[in-house]
């Protein structure tokens, strides 16, 4: 029985040095490899489709530039098998899922399923302490899914890029603008800022709770409701929209509204435009009618953002969201630090 | 070893813990010496679970303080550091195997000793391939010891260690805890209710009832100063008047008085026999009476000092 024995405890016991951080990451992989492995297998799947449509879209596009002469039957037929591929998965909404997903199946029972079981008693009283405990399991966790979901979009920005070229419309091929609200959040740092929010929404959920299911229902809930507020009503707000009397803006604007005014800068009611347009004896084809109201005076003002905006704006987006995350990672911890048992 | 044992392994001072409107704990005055088994007794809602969390740093204290190896705050890295904790109902991730809990503890703290943890459970016909929630009862209680021991702790924290097992799987485990004990010079603090196997292990005692701390001290201490006298059930009144009765039983002509002695034995009366005790005896007769209290534990600092007379 010697072997059982303990050896001689050193002095210095009373303060001991802290166990170091990298030994989480053996725990932090065990404890969840079965969903990183769903997350890399889900990310993989969806990688492998995007880059062979992604082949044939680029190759569809660049057949139908290269074209001559354009307004041949063949350059047509080309332009429409261009135009015509533009589903990008559902307009966007498999890609969507993805954040959702990794909330509610990563997020959700990280702490949760600890709390549910109860193996925080276990793991909270190993002498890596349990604030360090959570710091280490939550960024790890955070900065591995961000760093999958960031490479993800990166693909499906070259993927998409084709929509995106502003000389499309001379050549009658699609041109999208890049603040469309299904493809905004997937492009740029947008995507990588959602999945981690959805994650610390979901770890956040998951300690409050302390139960897996309603914190999986919970995250699922707010992560959505978020995302459809940003971008239904948040997103415009980021800067001042621009105004232009130009009628056809260029496409890759977003265009926030169009309205027509009176010399006085009041805005015209569509009733009061249909009683002006019908008083003119008839209706009147449209070029006509914006001909007509143009000449007495009234004026199309669009409000947009400009093109331009979109890395400002995907900043503002990407600054936000990390801000939230933090603070919701930063509560989670805190609620784990003050969690009465 | 010899400043080793003459510290407080857990000592508390007016150590409250309130759950919303109920009090788990209260005004706990608490002073525990190293190198003991101590058993921490009490029937359900004393408030033995709820000691226990604040030792190992699991809850924080309403009121009060709690250190722990000689005064290191509970909770606090330190203190985790030297001791090994196995909760109620011995929490495992179910879905690891053995072999991965051993490497997973290991992982979470600064000294481990995984040969050792191996072959324990090699001993205990434990395979470290089968998932811990695949293990009976019993093992799991073991692979849980195995891992708090396997942490060469000063202390082990076991809260409720046997209310799971068969009479053979308990036995077998505090056999493991004896061993430990002998082998380490670990110091143990274990709470349960069965009173039957706590008598072979304990040498130490606290007893608990309803938030408070009834008894605290060595247990041959304990036994020493308390005994029970046997005598005419018509003359018991008047007896019991000259002593610290904990508990009386009356039957139809003879009544039992287990009174607090505290080893200044006065001359027993004609008709009257005094007997040792036993310890299922004793704490079954402070149980029965909550509002006794015998604290005669090591001198605590300060005003708390005060608090360990005798009542009643």
């Amino acid at each position: 029985m010697t072997a059982l024995t303990s050896p001689a405890r050193p002095a210095e016991d009373a303060s001991p040095r802290p166990v170091p951080w990298r030994r989480m990451g053996w725990v932090t992989w065990r404890q969840h490899r079965i969903a990183l492995t769903g997350v890399a297998a889900l990310l993989g799947v969806l990688a492998v489709y995007l880059w062979i449509v992604g082949l044939q879209l680029h190759h569809a596009y660049a057949a139908a530039i290269a074209c001559h002469p354009a307004s041949s039957f063949a350059c047509a037929d080309l332009i429409q098998t261009f135009n015509g591929m533009d589903d990008f998965l559902a307009n966007g909404f498999v890609l969507h899922a993805v954040p959702a997903l990794i909330g509610v199946f990563v997020g959700a029972p990280v702490l949760a399923r600890e709390l549910e079981a109860g193996t925080f008693r276990f793991a909270w009283t190993q002498g890596f302490g349990r604030t360090r405990w959570t710091v280490a399991k939550l960024t790890s966790l955070a900065v591995v899914l961000t760093a999958g979901a960031g490479a993800l979009s990166v693909l499906f920005s070259w993927y998409y890029q084709p929509y995106l070229n502003p000389g499309n419309p001379t050549l009658n091929l699609s041109e999208v603008s890049q603040f469309f609200p299904g493809l905004f959040d997937l492009r740029g740092v947008g995507f990588a800022a959602w999945t981690l929010a959805a994650f610390a929404i979901g770890a956040f959920a998951g300690t409050l709770l302390r139960r897996v299911v309603p914190a999986m229902a919970a995250s699922l809930a707010v992560y959505a409701g978020l995302a459809f507020a940003a971008a239904l009503y948040l997103r415009q707000h980021y800067l001042t929209p621009l105004l232009t009397s130009n009628p056809n803006p260029p496409g890759s604007a977003w265009i926030i509204g169009q309205q027509w005014y009176t010399k006085g800068g009041q805005p015209v009611s569509p009733a009061v435009l249909g009683q002006l347009l019908g008083g003119n004896g008839g209706t009147p084809k449209s070029a006509d009618a914006t001909q007509y109201l143009i000449q007495h005076g009234y004026t199309f003002w669009t409000s947009y953002q400009p093109g331009s905006r979109f890395w400002p704006f995907q900043w503002i987006e990407g600054g936000w969201l990390l801000a939230l995350s933090l603070l919701l990672i930063a509560a989670t911890v805190w609620l784990v630090r003050r969690r009465v048992v | 070893m010899n400043r080793e044992q003459t510290k407080n392994i857990i000592e508390t001072t007016g150590l409250s813990k309130r759950y919303g409107s109920t009090w788990a704990l209260r005004d706990c005055a608490l002073a525990i010496p190293a190198g003991h088994v101590a058993a921490l007794v009490g029937p359900n809602g004393a408030g033995k679970t709820t000691l226990l969390n604040l030792a190992v740093g699991l809850a924080a204290p309403t009121a009060g303080t709690v250190t722990v190896l000689g005064g290191r705050p509970a909770g606090t890295l330190a203190a985790l550091d030297g001791i090994g904790f196995v909760a109620q109902d011995t929490p495992l991730y179910k879905n690891l195997s053995a072999g991965d809990m051993v490497h997973l503890t290991r992982n979470l703290n600064r000294r481990f000793d995984s040969a050792y943890a191996q072959a324990r459970l090699d001993d205990l016909g434990i395979p470290l391939k089968r998932k811990a929630g695949k293990l009976s009862g019993g093992q799991q209680a073991q692979l849980a010891l195995t891992l708090a021991l396997a942490r060469r702790p000063q202390l082990l924290v076991l809260d409720e260690p046997m209310a799971m097992l068969d009479p053979v799987a308990r036995h077998d485990f505090m056999a493991s805890v004896m061993t430990a004990m002998a082998a380490d010079g670990v110091s143990v603090v274990l709470s349960s209710h069965v009173l039957a196997e706590l008598e072979r292990v304990a040498d130490y005692l606290i007893l608990m009832s309803r938030g408070r701390v009834q008894v605290a001290g060595e247990v041959d201490g304990l036994l020493a100063s308390h005994c029970v006298l046997t005598g005419p059930a018509a003359e018991a009144d008047g007896y019991a008047e000259r002593l610290r009765v904990v508990h009386a039983g009356r039957g139809e002509a003879q009544a039992h008085l287990l009174v607090r002695t505290d080893g200044t034995a006065d001359p027993v009366p004609p008709g009257w026999e005094a007997h040792p005790v036993g310890l299922e005896e004793l704490v079954l007769a402070y149980l029965r009476e909550p509002g006794a209290a015998a604290l005669p534990g090591p001198t605590l600092p300060g005003p708390a000092s005060a608090r360990q007379e005798v009542v009643k």
